[in-house]
Formats: structure tokens, sequence, C-alpha cells
């Protein structure tokens, strides 16, 4: 039988989805369906003085008010455990969520928002990390003394990965280059806004319809929100209209499932544009000051990278985003002596969060930028450089995993050749899988 | 206060009750279970939410729903469904030209007004007119081709 | 004044989380038909995970691909999958399909050793067919296997599960850690055109090769290169969130103020090629790759601006006011 694997084939749900028949969670629709507007932050900092729903409640349509006090369970989400669904007190970020209007219909509900009598205390903001990182900035997280991230219980705030002597590798180069590379903060925009529907089915169980891409994460951290066990819980989803890595963060399952278990009817939560593109979770921005020695044949003999993440107000997901970064950062090439350093850095901003390439991505533009002026400088090839350095079979990475399936030559031959560039003989000739 | 809107969806007489500010993606998805035109902005500037309205692509998040009173509104769902697929569907699912298939609605249906208006468009002018709708799975070089597909395209 | 410039880059792209302590599951279900479903608790978001783990479960059964069902909606019983994410589920999830695969044949293969009073050994799943070799009594189609497993009052599910490794925790001295089960590699050639007074750049021409240890689906491939450069290009070129950064008096609030690429901002050729070096760790030397087709246009243009312009841009994006601030402080 001939094989499947390795075949071209159409997609497993493509009739449905070129015929607009495939169900995405804001085409689910129930009879009796309520909706939720989200009361924000207009504050990039400040606490909430006061917060009364008196005339929301007379709205026409609006049916009730969430707040933190309803959170059967701990109001906390995210890998880490430190977001909050509900933010009552210390605000952290223009937008963040402190209180849900649930209506009859999004109309009621924004009124309902809109008489909210809110009173905050604004504090001033810090938004850039190395302002942030300075004695005497404003403290994103209350009860921290400072808005660098700690590793481990004994407030470490950088973490390293080396191998070998990176001062001695610097003594051996012959030609040093030092550049710091800056990226910003991109949006995810997958044109499906966030959005949930929760509802209680006729066992008394929430049944939540979501575009979670880690079906069995979420569910455990919705698990302990509402107080209620993995079978408690009908979690359904399986599709999405685009994530990138924003639906790696619970926006809408949690705050729409308080909804549905207060009023006891079908809940709709979904974010406009606006909200999604202002308010979620973001790629976080990026620093990177990259030492790099190199002997004038074109052996890079060592690396010192230097890394600060701007992680938002909360940790979100960065650790991992900062270990993977961290880890591949001196890019697919044999270095000798490799130190890397890695802080997150806390600011008044949306937490970021996975994003396409997470961390990987940034750390590669920095890497690829460097090589491409170490081969200016060396008045080397680029192509050269890059087949010198490049990994082979039982070479080692930064922290310590050895390679296997080495096919960085192999990607660069096929690309030469693409691109109708002839490579010279004596790189043609070299293998991945020895040097 | 609603009011009815009598109009034609998919060749089909429909009549439905309507709020005065409701948009005709708002009716479309949640009155008449026309779920393909979808919700990706609700300011015009994605094109996820595109129909034809008498033979033309409009944003249906940006037309008031009243507004369609007698007039013929064509969806995804009218231009074929799974036994019977749209020439454009067909291209669409065997060259690969969508992803999470969010955009696809409003990709399938502009194309078809540009074929409609344009029956073999270069490739310059095929880009102009399908720039309009935003795809961030960046299915773009495959739309180009399944369009190109059906009209025996030429650059 | 329109320049061209044209650059390379090399990207990796690590495949799975930390290579550790991730795992994925799930079920094959034999139906009383012969037909089969494919329990799996992996969100497709557009990659094609359904699709390419279909194609897995149908080389491990040896069915017609036409035969099994894939349910991945989750609910009550989804087997679970860490998560769609780090370009962890073409590595990973295949292995517990084709252990769901094993599983189920395991079971059947009793049965049928049970019922035809012969060892297990003897009994051969192979071509959709459950048979012992040389006995032509002794054989079953798909079909009749399903009704014969049901009417033995039995109801077979496979099922599989599979990790890279255990989960270790970072070494604080030294900085080990287990880092990743397996990596790819992509190459990009990049041709850009820029105009030195409008500070705009028009990419012309993309190649990306990428090294990936097996092509599951030559079309999904194709879709994960050319789509990747939506978010490459955006983060190379155009999208800011905060453009006047670090002042966040404006954060973008619409699609007019954050410029995703569009059809016109994709360059008028892209080609591509797909090599393979079968990674140990991966079914038929599978890894995953496609969040690196957004990295590796990103420092190629870079390094293009500097080849047309020979002046080094270290932010990103390289948008119009960039470019021009920084052509202009060469001058």
């Amino acid at each position: 039988m001939k094989e499947y694997v390795g075949r071209p084939m159409p997609r497993y749900n493509g009739l449905g989805e070129v015929t607009g028949q495939a169900a995405y969670v804001d085409d689910r629709q129930f009879h009796g369906m309520l909706y939720v507007k989200v009361l924000r932050s207009p504050v990039d900092r400040g606490t909430v003085k006061s917060l009364d729903f008196s005339e929301t409640e007379k709205v026409t349509g609006v049916v009730g008010v969430v707040t933190a006090d309803d959170i059967p369970g701990i109001n906390a989400h995210g890998m880490y455990g430190d977001q909050l669904v509900l933010n009552p007190k210390d605000l952290r970020y223009k937008g963040e969520p402190i209180a849900a209007v649930v209506a009859v219909d999004e109309d009621a509900a924004q009124e309902g928002v809109q008489q909210a009598r809110l009173e905050v205390e604004e504090l001033p903001p810090v938004f850039d990390m190395f302002e942030a990182m300075k004695p005497g900035a404003p403290i994103v997280r209350p009860g921290t003394t400072n808005n660098f991230y700690e590793w481990d219980e004994q407030g470490k705030t950088t973490k390293i990965f080396k191998i070998g002597d990176v001062e001695a590798g610097f003594q051996e180069a012959d030609q040093i280059i030092e550049e710091r590379y800056t990226q910003g903060i991109q949006d995810h925009a997958s044109i499906e806004p966030q959005v949930s529907v929760a509802l209680i089915d006729d066992s008394g169980r929430l049944t939540i319809y979501t575009h979670s891409q880690c079906l069995n994460g979420h569910l455990g951290i919705l698990c302990g929100i509402f107080g209620k066990s993995q079978s408690e819980i009908n979690y359904i989803g399986g599709r999405t209209g685009g994530a990138f890595g924003c639906k790696n963060e619970i926006n809408c399952d949690h705050i729409a499932g308080l909804a549905a278990l207060k009023f006891r009817k079908p809940v709709k939560y979904r974010l406009t544009r606006q909200e999604d593109l202002a308010y979620t979770h973001k790629r976080g921005a990026w620093v990177f000051d990259y030492k790099t020695g190199v002997t004038n044949d074109g052996r890079i003999v060592a690396a010192h990278i230097k890394e600060y993440h701007d992680s938002g107000a909360y940790i979100g997901l960065s650790p991992y985003g900062m270990d993977k970064c961290s880890i591949f950062v001196p890019g697919p090439y044999n270095i000798p002596n490799i130190l890397v350093e890695v802080q997150g850095i806390f600011t008044n901003k949306p937490s970021s969060t996975s994003m396409r390439g997470y961390g990987v991505l940034n750390g590669q533009i920095a890497t690829e930028v460097q090589m491409s002026k170490i081969a200016q400088k060396l008045n080397m090839d680029q192509w050269e450089l890059r087949f010198i350095n490049a990994w082979r079979d039982g070479d080692m990475g930064v922290s310590r995993y050895v390679i296997k399936g080495a096919g960085a030559l192999e990607a660069m031959k096929g690309c030469a050749k693409l691109a109708g560039f002839e490579l010279p003989e004596k790189l043609l000739r070299m293998s991945s899988r020895s040097r | 206060m609603k009011k009815i809107l009598s109009f034609t969806l998919n060749g089909k007489p429909v009549e439905v009750a309507v709020k005065t500010h409701d948009t005709l993606l708002d009716i479309l998805r949640e009155e008449l279970g026309a779920t393909g035109a979808k919700r990706g902005c609700d300011a015009g500037d994605c094109g996820a939410c595109t129909v034809i309205i008498d033979g033309l692509a409009i944003r249906a998040c940006l037309t008031i729903a009243l507004t369609v009173e007698g007039r013929d509104v064509v969806t995804i769902e009218g231009l074929g469904d799974q036994a019977n697929l749209h020439p454009l569907q067909q291209s669409f699912y065997e060259l690969g030209a969508h992803q999470c298939g969010f955009c696809t609605s409003g990709m399938i249906i502009s194309a078809k007004t540009l074929l409609d208006k344009n029956p073999h468009p270069t490739h310059e002018e095929l880009v102009e007119y399908m720039s309009g709708n935003l795809c961030r799975c960046g299915t773009y070089v495959e739309v180009a081709e399944a369009i190109k597909a059906v009209s025996g395209g030429k650059d | 004044m329109k320049k061209r410039g044209k650059a390379m880059s090399l990207v990796l792209h690590p495949t799975g989380t930390k290579g550790a302590g991730d795992p994925s599951q799930a079920a094959i279900a034999l139906r009383p038909d012969g037909t089969f479903t494919l329990l799996i608790g992996t969100v497709d978001l557009g990659q094609g995970s359904t699709t390419i783990l279909r194609q897995f479960a149908a080389d491990a059964l040896e069915v017609p691909i036409e035969s099994i069902s894939v349910n991945n909606s989750g609910g009550n019983i989804a087997p679970v999958c860490t998560g769609s994410f780090g370009s962890r589920v073409t590595l990973v999830d295949p292995h517990a399909v084709v252990n769901a695969a094993d599983d189920l044949k395991r079971q059947v293969r009793e049965w049928a050793a049970a019922t035809w009073d012969v060892a297990v050994e003897a009994v051969t799943w192979a071509e959709a067919k459950v048979f012992v070799e040389g006995d032509a009594e002794k054989s079953l189609t798909m079909a009749e296997l399903g009704q014969g497993v049901m009417n033995s009052a039995e109801f077979m599910v496979g099922t599989g599960a599979w990790y890279p490794a255990p989960f270790t925790d970072h070494d604080p001295e030294t900085g080990a850690m287990p880092a990743v089960a397996a990596i790819s590699f992509g190459c990009c050639v990049v041709e850009i055109e820029v105009d030195t007074e409008t500070g705009l750049i028009d990419i012309l021409n993309i190649i990306q090769v990428w090294e990936l240890g097996k092509a599951v689906n030559p079309l999904t491939c194709k879709q994960q290169i050319n789509g990747g450069l939506s978010i490459g290009l955006g983060f190379a070129l155009s999208e800011q969130y905060q453009p006047y950064f670090p002042k966040a008096d404006f954060t973008v609030e619409h699609l007019t103020d954050y410029y995703l690429p569009t059809f016109a901002d994709y360059p008028k050729e892209t080609s591509f090629g797909l090599e393979e070096v079968p990674h140990p760790a991966g079914v038929k030397g599978a890894k995953g790759f496609s969040e690196g087709t957004s990295s590796v246009p990103i420092p190629a243009i870079i390094t293009a601006l500097h080849d047309a312009t020979g002046v080094w841009i270290n932010e990103v994006p390289l948008t119009p006011e960039v470019v021009l601030r920084a052509l202009e402080g060469a001058a």
C-alpha cells in the first residue's frame, strides 16, 4: 500500500471550510444567550478606590455583574499562575479587566459598563524596560521591590547558560564585534478575535466552546478558577481562526464561564478587534547586547549575549520564552565558548506571551545580522562564514544538548541552488555529518 | 423598535425583524444562520465579512441591514455546498488556499466578484483587487494560484 | 531613487518545547463496520495537524485513509495534547498515533489468535487484512474484523502516548537543561528594492529552503513557508504596537493603525524547497519547522538593505521613518 505520509493532501476539514460551514466559536448561538462586556482599567497603573454598579444594574437588559468576589476557586490564570481573571484593586496596564457586565445583548452590556462608577487613583507608570530596571522606578507588581523576574526562591534575576570560557575565547579571537539589537512588540492579529461561549448543560455541568491552543492545560487552569474537576467541565475546541500563540492564553473562557455559572444561562464573551489589538497579550519586546569573537579565518570562538525581555505587566509565558530564546540565540553554529545571560523585566503594558517563533525568532534576527556583519568585517563570503561554523552532528549547543540530524548545510545548499548561486566546491564538499 | 426587512438571500426571499442599527453582518450571522461571513474587525478593514449585494463585493459589517431592502444578497453559502462546490471553492480546497479558514469566505466571495468583472485578470490586477482581504495565516500565494486556476491566469 | 539588494540568512528552529515533559496522547477505535475513529486532543490552528495525524494513522494501520475519521474537538474524552505550539505536534503527536495503532493491532491480533486458536505470532495485520499466512480460512477484511470483534462482545480502542523525555530542571551552575528533541534549519535568499526617498522597502523575491526531517505533507509545508511571511514581513517592515515608544500615549486600536501585510506586500515571486535529513527522534524522521518560516526572512531583509544602501539598521521594524533616518545618518 502506498504511504500517505509524504503525500500532498488537502485539509481534512477543508470542504467545510471553503463552504463557510465550519463552526468557529463565534458561530455558536444558543437560545436565551447573554453577552458580556468587560469594565477595563482606564489607566496604565493605579489603584481602584471605589466601584459601584448601582447605575449599571438599572440599565434595561442588564442581568448582572461578575466581579472577582464571584470567583469560586482562585483568581489566577496563565502558565505561571500570576495573571488575574479580574483585577479588583492594583491595576497594572490599561485595559486590564476589572469586572464583567452581563446583559441580553452587547449594546446593553456596553451601556452597563459605561454606567459603572469607577474611581481610580492614577499612579505613575513605567513603559520602557530600561527605565523599569532603575532603582526608584514605579513598581509594576505590588508587594515587590523591583521590576525584575525572579528565577528562583533566592531572588536570582539573571539566568545563565554557558559552555566553555567566554573570556578565554575572546582572548583567542582576532576580531570582536559588539552590537545592540532592539526589537519591538508585535500583535498576533489573527483574523478571529478572541471569544468564548459557555453554558450549563443538562447535567448541570459547564460546557465551554473555546479556541484554545492547548485544551488540557487551559482546562486545568479553568478547573482551578471554577473550583471544579476536569470531568465537570466539557471543554470543546479543536479549531481556531488563527492563533499564532495568542490562544495559549485565556482571555475569554474564564469570564464567560463565571457568567454562565452565576446566571445559569448560555453566555458569549467576545472581544472587539479594538480590545484584541490594544489589550491582549503581545510578542514582548527584546533587546540583545551581542558580543562575538571570531578568528580571521572565520571561526566563531566566543559569544557573550545579554538579553533583556520586556514581559509587560505579568510574567505570562515569559520564563519559557526566555529559556527558548537563550538556548538558541547563539544560532545553528558551533561555538566553543558561550555565555548567555537573560533577564525578564516588568512594565505597565499588557503581558507578553508566545507568538510564532517565540523567543527564537528574536534571537535568530540578532544572530544572523551579527553574522552578516562579521562576514563583512572579515571580507568573507556570507555563505562561507556560515558553512564553516554551522553545526555538524555531535556539536553541542549552549545548554549542553548534542546535535543530531544536523541539516543547516542541506538547507543552505538547497537554497543556494534554487537561488542560482553557485557555491564553491570546497563548501559543497562539506557535510553535516562531520566537520 | 424592530422593522421588517425583506430581501433575497442566496436566491430565496427572506423576511426578518431587525433593529435600525443592526448591520447586515449581525442579521446574517445571528438571525438567518448564515455564519459563513465572519466578524473579524467590525470596521471594514479585514474583509472577512465580504458578501455580494446586487453583484458588488460589499463589507457586511459596514452595511446597515435595512439598506438591503429588496436587494439581492449572496453569501458563501450561496456559491456552493459540499455536494456542489463552486469552481473557486474547488480550487481553494485542492490548492491549499486556506489554512485556518476564517478569512476564506471573504476571500472566495471577493475572488468571485473579481472574476465576474474581469474573467482573466493579470497578476497585478488580481493582487490589487484582493488586497483588501487580509489573511494572517499568509495564504496569499496559494489564493492567487487558486484564482488563476479558475481564470486560466496569466501574468 | 530605487536601490536593490540581495542577502541570505540561516536560522534554526527548535521543534518541541523543551524536549521533555510535553506529552501527547491518542486513541484509535475500531468501529463495528471496520472503519476507524482517531481521537486526538490536538488543536488544528490551520497548520494541518488533523490532516497529517490522519496520514500517520493510515500508514500505521495500513488501511485506506478514507476509512479513518478524526475527532479532535476535546470535550470530556479528549486525549491530552500538551498543545499546538512550539512546532511540537509534528514531532510528538505521530508517536502517540503510532503507539495507539500498535496497541490496537496488538489487541486485535490477540483476539484473532484466540478466535483461530493459533499463536499470536502467526497472526499478521497487513494491507487492510488480518490473517494467518498460508491459511485461506483464517483471513478477515477490516469490515469482517469489526463485526467479529463486536460479536465477541469486545470494544477495541488502541491508546498511545509519547513525549521526548522526562522533564528535568535547569542546572543553575552550568546552565544545562534539556533543550529540545529536534531542530530544523531554514535558509533564505531575499531580494529587495528600497526607495531612498520614501524609505519604503519592496520585497521582490524570496527563496526559502527548509531542512525538516520529512515532508509529511508537501502541500501543508508549502502553506507554512509562504504563510510565515505574513508575520515575518510584518515584523520586519510595518507592525508597530506603540509607534511612538517609549511614549505609550498612542497604542493601536484598529487594523488601519497596525499594518498587516496584504496581498500587495507579498513578494511577486516566491519559491521554496524541502530537504530531508531524517531525524532519529521523529516518526519517519519528521520534525516540526513551521514557526521558523517567519524568522528566516527578517535578518535577510536587514542584510539586503545593507547590500542596497551600505546602511546597517539594528532595530525592527524597518519602517519608512527608521529607514530614512538611517539613510540620513549615513549620508
